[in-house]
């Protein structure tokens, strides 16, 4: 255990018990005990006023090792041959983690033709690794795992990212497995530190409840997914030039076969996630017909509705509006939160929206520590002012 | 058949608070449950072992009061159950994680390995899969029907993004479980009271064989830095006044950012 407590410093006093977010402190015969929860968060080290909790040395990496690992990969992946958007928005952080780093940024595209490829380096990839191969036409963990594994191995990048959609995180971990390497789930932010190199990896974690910053230190290359429309894309660049290297699948088996793919996305969900505006309602509506007033405005503005997990769960509107942890998570220029009060679960679904305009009766709710403008005051007064003066604006009467 | 269902004891994470002051989570009073995915991979294990036969074993890495999920699980209907705790496996990552369990697995012996898609704690989805890749078996995420399943193929759908792949794979295999695919049962009042007498095989790294350096905090690639909760936005306006006053400094203030 590198975090353990001094037996003889402890003198009982509790006071580490609430520190710890992992129940991981227990108190035996009048002694704090660090049990298997121990994540080695280090929050309970300051908290002990008798200095009895401490760390013990942990081995550190041999540096040459690490430093044989180059250049900043991201995985591309596709569907039906069509790049998915969160590949443009990993070639974005990407292209910041590579000059930061002073090294190169490839793409790796499975399935994909040329043009694609192309495209990947407008977007700011100076390399990309294309296999046409049939195998990858359906979506199989194997194939992908085997063939991203062995590039990996080839090429020794520092640092994978991949889109952490159900493709992403249910191929990458086999990666990471085999490679003996760590993977950070559903990252919110990235970057570099600069002193050590290492890949400081954001997410939000006890369902959002908390953020856990996580580093993979001793290990190459450092692998990330990384939770789609929360990066911004980069610069689009239409001259831009790049290296597409094609790349030979033969070896690569599946044991797995998919069948047929069906689609059964509703205009809504497509809607919530490619919108500019959303008006989300939450708990604070009162009751299902608060959505009307809540559908004007979003119409008036030529946006798409949202909501809380509260108003879902009271089955005042359909699961597919729902933004947040459980729901969808969505990045638009303009994001109202009316009535919402603010549950961190929700926040992580929407807080990286450009402008968040929060209608709320309490001044107290967590939505207006994430707000740009706040609004203290009841949503039915204000929302049909708000409708009134943007149709006086807008020349509607 | 031999069906493997891996499960987690979590604390209920809707119940968990913040506290304002430390910024740390209030733990005090919080109930521990099994993972609310890991509920239905038990529901499919024992779906499965209806269908066509088998036994189904549940197994968990955890601390010693983790008994109690597999104990949950044994009045569910599981027919065994392994606990995997010593002091070697505190502070396992999901790779850490992973091939814990999976020398447990081989262990065990199984022809279908069934997860819950994440544990709401961790909120990761990587056990699963990595679990796989550590056995050489296929996976299958996100399983939300199972539509045939015989003694060497199964054949599921597995939900994505704008839709469902219906998917087949030999046996043996692992997925992962959504909500979508069935309703947990209620354990029967015979199951309750045999759950208690079970017995509960409790396996340390002795009994799995592994090395030291693979598991705990010494075979895991990835660490946790820090926890903090999130920061409030900077430069927020609190738009002051009457009603009529606050929504006119809004529609300024949009039109001074031109987005009206």
């Amino acid at each position: 255990m590198p975090v353990i407590v001094n037996v003889d410093k402890c003198k009982g006093c509790e006071e580490c018990l609430s520190s710890c977010p992992f129940d991981a402190i227990v108190m035996k015969e009048g002694k704090a005990v660090i049990n298997e929860y121990c994540q080695v968060c280090m929050s309970c080290i300051s908290v002990c006023p008798e200095g009895a909790i401490v760390e013990t040395e942990k081995e550190a990496p041999e540096e040459g090792d690490l430093q044989r690992y180059k250049g900043i990969w991201i995985f591309a992946e596709q569907r039906g041959g069509k790049v998915s958007s969160v590949a443009y928005e990993l070639l974005g952080i990407g292209r910041n983690l590579a000059d930061d780093r002073k090294t190169e940024l490839s793409a790796v595209l499975f399935g994909a033709s040329e043009p694609e490829a192309r495209e990947l380096i407008r977007w700011g990839a100076d390399k990309v690794y294309i296999s046409k191969d049939q195998i990858f036409e359906g979506f199989n963990d194997e194939p992908y795992s085997q063939l991203l594994t062995s590039l990996i191995r080839e090429h020794r990048p520092e640092i994978v990212l991949a889109g952490a959609t159900p493709m992403g995180r249910s191929f990458i971990p086999r990666v990471a497995a085999r490679l003996r390497t760590g993977l950070t789930a559903d990252c919110t932010s990235l970057a570099v530190d600069k002193e050590t190199g290492n890949l400081l990896q954001i997410r939000p974690a006890f369902g959002g409840n908390i953020m856990a910053t996580i580093l993979c230190p001793n290990n190459r290359p450092q692998m990330a997914t990384v939770r789609p429309r929360v990066m911004k894309r980069g610069r689009y660049d239409e001259g831009r030039n790049g290296v597409i290297i094609d790349v030979n699948a033969d070896g690569v088996s599946s044991r797995t076969k998919v069948l047929k793919t069906v689609k059964e996305v509703s205009d809504i969900t497509v809607n919530l996630q490619e919108a500019d505006i959303i008006v989300s309602g939450g708990r604070g509506l009162g009751d299902p017909g608060g959505f009307k007033l809540i559908e004007e405005l979003a119409e008036l503005l030529g946006g798409a509705v949202g909501s809380s997990r509260a108003a879902v769960d009271a089955g005042w509107i359909p699961y597919r509006h729902q933004v947040g942890q459980t729901g969808k998570t969505v990045c638009p220029r303009i994001y109202f939160a009316c009535g919402i009060s603010g549950a961190v679960q929700h926040l992580v679904g929407m807080q990286s929206s450009d402008i968040i305009i929060a209608i709320n009766k309490n001044p107290e709710a967590p939505i207006f520590d994430v707000a740009t403008y706040g609004i203290v005051g009841d949503l039915y007064e204000i929302i049909p002012l708000l409708i009134k003066r943007i149709k006086e604006s807008k020349g509607i009467s | 058949m031999n069906i493997v269902v891996c499960i987690k004891q979590v604390p209920d994470t809707a119940e968990v608070k913040i506290n304002p002051e430390t910024g740390t989570l209030v733990r005090e009073g919080v109930p521990s449950i099994i993972n609310p995915f890991d509920m239905h991979a038990i529901e499919a294990g024992i779906n499965i072992k209806e269908r066509i036969g088998g036994k189904v074993t549940v197994i968990t890495m955890g601390p010693p009061q983790a008994e109690t999920a597999l104990r949950d699980a044994l009045s569910m209907g599981a027919d065994e159950a392994v606990l995997l705790s010593d002091s070697a496996f505190a502070g396992s990552d999901t790779w850490a994680t992973s091939f814990t369990l999976s020398k447990a697995i081989e262990k065990i012996g199984a022809d279908i390995i069934i997860c819950g898609k994440q544990a709401i704690d961790g909120d990761t989805a990587q056990v699963g899969p990595e679990t796989a890749e550590f056995l050489n078996i296929p996976h299958i995420s996100y399983v939300r029907k199972i539509e045939d399943v015989s003694a060497n193929s199964i054949r599921v759908q597995r939900l994505m993004d704008e839709g469902y792949d219906a998917v087949e794979s030999s046996l043996p295999v692992l997925f992962t479980v959504v909500k979508e695919l069935n309703e947990p049962r209620l354990p029967s009042l015979k199951g309750k009271m045999a759950s208690k007498k079970a017995e509960i095989k409790k396996w340390g790294r002795p009994e799995i064989m592994a090395d030291e350096n693979d598991l705990g905090l010494k075979g895991s690639p990835t660490q946790v830095k820090n926890i903090f909760t999130p920061e409030a936005r900077s430069g927020r306006k609190i738009l002051e006044g009457k009603p009529e006053e606050q929504v006119e400094a809004l529609i300024q203030e949009l039109r001074g950012i031109k987005c009206l």
